[in-house]
C-alpha cells in the first residue's frame, strides 16, 4: 500500500470536504459493483429463493450452480459460447497482423506512397461508408452467413492503428539504423526489433480488439442465421428482448427458473471481460494510451 | 549503386507489409462509400447494386418529405443535446475529485472501478439496467419493501430519454476521465506550489491552474461530440427500441436500420445514412474551423 503522499504547500481539507468525498467515491464504487453482485448472487441463487424474493437475490443463502450446469451442458449457450471464443480468438490475431504490418510500413520515413495511403486511412474515420452500403457489399461478396462477415468488415480499426503507429515512431532511429547496418531487412527489423519493444502496446491494441469481438452482436444480428449465432446475441434475443431460454437449452424437466438461467448467462458473457481486465489496466499507466489520444 | 538497390528492396517489403490493411480500407471503407450510389437508385435484389435503375434524388425527396424521418432526426439531437448537458460534465467532474485524492492507492481502486463498465457489452449493460429498474428489480422491490410508491421506467418511453442518458453515464464516464486525468498529469507540480505561496487558496488555484491546464481537451471534446451530433448509441437505441417503441427511441441510425435491413428499402434508407455521413462530416468541419478561430489545436491542422 503506497502512504498518502500530501506536498507541504497544501492545507488540509476540511473534515466536511473529506467526508463528502469520500462519500462520492464510495456511491462510485457501489454503483459499478452492485450490479454485478446483483447477477452473480441471482444466478447462484436456488428457484424458490429467486421467486420468494420477487426476481433477484443479493446474497444467495445456499449457492447452487445448478444454472451454470444446464446452460453448459450443450444446446444453445454451449454452442454460442463456443462461437463467440472462435471468433475473438481468430479475429483478434488477423486484425493485430494486419494492423501491425499496415502501422509498421506508415512508421517508417520516406515509404512510397506511405502519406496518401495514410490520408485514405484517416478520412474513412471522418466519412463512414454507412450501414446499407456496407450491408450490400458483405452480401455482394458472399460472405452472408459466414463467420468471415463478422470479422473482415471490421479488421482494422483505425483508433488502433493510429496508436500502433505512435508507439512504432516513438521508437528511437538509432535502433533502426542499428538493425539496419548489422544487414536486417525490414521485416527482421519489425520481428526482432520492433515488436520486442512494443508488447505493451501490442497487449493494449491486442485487448482492445478481443474486447471489441468478444461484445460485438450487432453484425451476427445482421449477418448470421440464428444457429451461428455468438453470445452476446443469443443473450440479446434471450435476456433483453424476453424470449424464453430454458426450453431451447435445458429441455424438458427442467427445475431451474428462468431468472437463474439468464443470470448465469449474463455472468458467462461478462466474465471473460473481467478476466482480462487486470492486464488491459495494467497498461493503462503505461501511457500507452494517452501518449496515442495526444497523437 | 548497391545501396539504391538495396533501398528499393526495402521498400518493397514495407509495400508488401502494406498490403492487407491498405487492402481492407480499400475494399470494406472505399468499396462500401462507393456503394452509396444506390441511394440514387431503386434497388433491385436481382440486379445487385449496379444493375439497379436510377431514381435522381427520389430517394431523397421521399426522405425530406417523410415526417418519421424528421422525428428521427428531432430524436438524435435531442438525446445528444440531453447527453452533453448532463453526460458531458460528469468524466470532468470526476477526473477532478480523483486528482484531487492524495491517497493514490485509494485512487487507483476508485480508477480501475470506475473504468471497467467501458469494456461491457451494450447487451449486458441494456440487460443490467432491465434487472435493476424493471418492475420486479432491485430499485423497485426496495421502493415497494419501504412503502413507497414504485417507478416505471424500464419500457415507458416517457422515461426512455433520461434512462439512455444514465445508462451512459455509467458506461462511459468512468473511462471518459482518462483524458481529463492526462491533461491533469501535465500541469506541473510547481505551478500549484507557486500559487498556494503567492496566497491563492484552493478556488483560484482551481481557476488559474487546474482549468487552464484542461480547457483544451473541454474544448477538443465539445467540438468531436458537436461534429458527432447525429450519432447517438445506434446499438444502445436498436435494443431498446422494441420496449418503449419507436416514437421514444428512433434516431437516424435505427431509421436506417428499419427502413433498410427490416424493410428492404435499400435505396431510401442509404440515401438517409448518406445524408447523416455528409452532415456529419460538414458538421466536423465547422467545429473545427471555430476551434481554430478561438485558438485552439481542434480534431486536425
Amino acid at each position: 500500500m503506497s502512504a498518502q503522499t500530501r506536498p507541504g504547500w497544501l492545507e488540509k481539507p476540511k473534515p466536511v470536504t473529506q467526508a463528502a468525498k469520500a462519500m462520492a467515491l464510495a456511491v462510485v464504487v457501489l454503483l459499478v459493483c452492485v450490479p454485478f453482485l446483483v447477477i452473480v448472487s441471482t444466478s447462484l441463487a436456488s428457484t424458490e429463493e429467486v421467486v420468494d424474493n420477487g426476481g433477484w437475490v443479493l446474497w444467495p443463502t445456499r449457492p447452487s450452480l445448478q444454472a451454470y450446469r444446464d446452460i453448459l451442458d450443450g444446446g444453445i449457450v454451449t454452442h454460442a459460447l463456443g462461437v463467440s471464443v472462435g471468433v475473438t480468438v481468430v479475429g483478434t490475431a488477423l486484425s493485430l497482423l494486419c494492423t501491425v504490418t499496415l502501422a509498421y510500413a506508415l512508421a517508417r520515413p520516406g515509404v512510397l506512397g506511405g502519406r496518401p495511403v495514410l490520408l485514405l486511412v484517416l478520412f474513412t474515420f471522418l466519412f463512414p461508408p454507412g450501414m446499407i452500403p456496407s450491408f450490400l457489399l458483405v452480401k455482394e461478396l458472399g460472405l452472408l452467413d459466414s463467420y468471415a462477415s463478422l470479422v473482415l468488415p471490421v479488421l482494422v480499426n483505425v483508433f488502433n492503428l493510429v496508436v500502433l503507429r505512435g508507439f512504432f515512431q516513438g521508437i528511437p532511429d538509432e535502433l533502426y539504423e542499428a538493425a539496419r547496418l548489422d544487414g536486417a531487412g525490414d521485416w527482421r527489423v519489425l520481428v526482432s526489433v520492433v515488436l520486442p519493444l512494443s508488447k505493451a502496446a501490442l497487449a493494449v491494441v491486442g485487448l482492445f480488439y478481443a474486447v471489441a469481438y468478444w461484445n460485438s452482436w450487432f453484425y451476427a444480428s445482421l449477418y448470421l442465421e440464428s444457429d451461428h449465432w455468438p453470445l452476446q446475441q443469443v443473450l440479446r434475443t434471450y435476456v433483453v428482448a424476453g424470449s424464453g431460454l430454458t426450453d431451447a437449452t435445458t429441455g424438458e424437466g427442467t427445475v431451474t427458473a428462468p431468472q437463474t438461467v439468464q443470470m448465469a448467462v449474463l455472468v458467462i458473457a461478462t466474465v471473460p471481460i473481467l478476466l482480462i481486465y487486470p492486464f488491459l489496466q495494467k497498461y493503462f499507466t503505461k501511457g500507452v494510451l494517452t501518449g496515442a489520444i495526444k497523437s | 549503386m548497391a545501396v539504391a538497390r538495396r533501398k528499393r528492396f526495402q521498400s518493397r517489403t514495407l509495400l508488401l507489409l502494406m498490403l492487407p490493411g491498405l487492402a481492407y480500407f480499400l475494399l470494406f471503407h472505399y468499396g462500401a462509400l462507393v456503394g452509396n450510389v444506390i441511394a440514387f437508385k431503386e434497388y433491385v435484389p436481382f440486379d445487385g447494386i449496379w444493375g439497379s435503375p436510377w431514381t435522381g434524388l427520389g430517394n431523397f425527396r421521399r426522405m425530406f418529405e417523410d415526417t418519421a424521418f424528421w422525428d428521427a432526426v428531432l430524436n438524435t439531437v435531442w438525446i445528444a443535446v440531453l447527453q452533453l448537458v448532463f453526460y458531458f460534465p460528469v468524466p470532468l467532474g470526476l477526473a477532478l475529485l480523483l486528482h484531487s485524492l492524495t491517497w493514490s492507492s485509494v485512487r487507483r481502486f476508485v480508477q480501475s472501478v470506475a473504468y471497467l463498465p467501458h469494456f461491457i457489452s451494450w447487451v449486458i449493460v441494456v440487460a443490467l439496467f432491465q434487472q435493476l429498474l424493471g418492475d420486479t428489480g432491485l430499485l423497485n422491490s426496495g421502493l415497494d419493501g419501504m412503502g413507497l410508491h414504485t417507478v416505471d421506467i424500464i419500457g415507458n418511453p416517457d422515461a426512455f430519454k433520461p434512462l439512455v442518458v444514465a445508462q451512459v453515464v455509467w458506461k462511459d464516464a468512468g473511462w471518459g476521465t482518462i483524458i481529463f486525468l492526462a491533461a491533469l498529469a501535465q500541469v506541473d507540480e510547481q505551478q500549484y506550489e507557486a500559487a498556494a505561496i503567492d496566497g491563492a487558496g484552493p478556488w483560484r488555484r482551481f481557476w488559474h491552474v487546474t482549468l487552464p491546464a484542461v480547457r483544451p481537451v473541454i474544448v477538443l471534446l465539445l467540438i468531436m461530440r458537436l461534429g458527432d451530433i447525429l450519432s447517438v448509441g445506434f446499438e444502445q437505441m436498436l435494443l431498446q427500441r422494441d420496449a418503449v417503441g419507436p416514437e421514444a427511441s428512433e434516431i437516424i441510425d435505427t431509421f436506417v436500420y428499419y427502413q433498410g435491413i427490416v424493410g428492404g428499402d435499400y435505396g431510401f434508407a442509404a440515401a438517409a445514412g448518406l445524408f447523416k455521413g455528409v452532415v456529419g462530416a460538414l458538421l466536423v468541419y465547422a467545429a473545427n474551423k471555430v476551434a481554430h478561430r478561438l485558438g485552439e489545436q481542434g480534431v486536425y491542422k
